[in-house]
């Protein structure tokens, strides 16, 4: 018998002290990946490949724009939290912190970038 | 990773058996599965790919991404992109990365029907690890052809 209440359990949020933010993150960046992915790929697999002119005119437009723009941010999110996973069960001590803090810019750099260049495009 | 316990269960009761008898010291107690000699599932195959797919494809982010920036640069810088890109190498690469995309995509929806409880017995979690298996390359056989 535990003599812990299911409250007092709960207040520290577990050994993490995050709860289940990064799960509940998952679940919900995953749902509305799964809702705007296959119409991203039909936009890129359709610029691909075309004149500059066509690619620069595709994405002057707000939908194909606005739907790249929200599968890199929101899809590099999902990549950052879900490459954390694998980097805290392979890995341990300065290692993890290094390759953690890494993953964590280098997925922003990458964000960044992105939306940089559609704005030049859009914009 | 609600596919992979399954297996382990499955496996557990395998290695159990036969480590009975001649377990170290006579040890009965579940030993680890010796990872050379550990016979593949499939929801344990499908498992480990979702995690493979779902890193490697930062690299068909970067292409995605410098693309992008090779079009918002300049025509010179767009046209050096593109040619790498749809080379056969990028072909390849564009090809793989389709397949890991739609291949992270069924193992997603598979991961959120286990975690609300469902299909975890090992019959319903063999079949639909064979739904993520043909179901990817079928998707990815059907954008190749629409686009």
């Amino acid at each position: 018998m535990r003599y812990l209440t299911d409250r007092k359990r709960a207040e520290g949020k577990g050994a993490g002290h995050s709860g289940t933010e990064h799960h509940w993150h998952m679940q919900v960046s995953a749902v509305g990946l799964a809702l705007i992915v296959p119409t991203f790929l039909y936009v890129f697999g359709s610029a691909l490949g075309g004149t500059h002119d066509e690619v620069l005119a595709t994405f002057a437009r707000p939908i194909p724009a606005i739907l790249t723009g929200l599968v890199l941010v929101f899809g590099l999110l999902h990549f950052k939290n879900g490459a954390q996973i694998m980097i805290e069960d392979y890995w341990r001590g300065t290692t993890r912190k290094a390759a953690l803090m890494f993953t964590t810019a280098f997925t922003y750099g990458l964000i960044a970038t992105g939306l940089f260049a559609l704005a030049k495009m859009a914009l | 990773m609600g596919g992979l316990r399954v297996a382990c269960d499955e496996a557990e009761k395998e290695t159990d058996m036969a480590e009975q008898t001649s377990g170290p010291g006579g040890v009965e107690r579940p030993l680890s599965p010796h990872i050379q000699i550990y016979r593949w599932h499939i929801p344990m195959l499908t498992s480990i790919l979702t995690r493979i797919t779902g890193n490697a494809l930062i690299v068909s982010a970067v292409l995605v991404v410098w693309w992008l920036l090779a079009a918002a640069t300049s025509p010179e810088y767009y046209a050096l992109a593109d040619a790498v890109i749809t080379s056969w190498l990028g072909d390849i690469v564009m090809t793989l990365s389709l397949w890991g995309i739609w291949y992270h995509f069924l193992a997603g929806l598979r991961h959120l029907y286990y975690d609300a409880g469902h299909g975890l017995d090992i019959p319903t979690a063999e079949k639909l690890g064979w739904g993520l298996l043909i179901g990817s390359v079928v998707l990815t056989v059907l954008t190749i052809i629409i686009i």
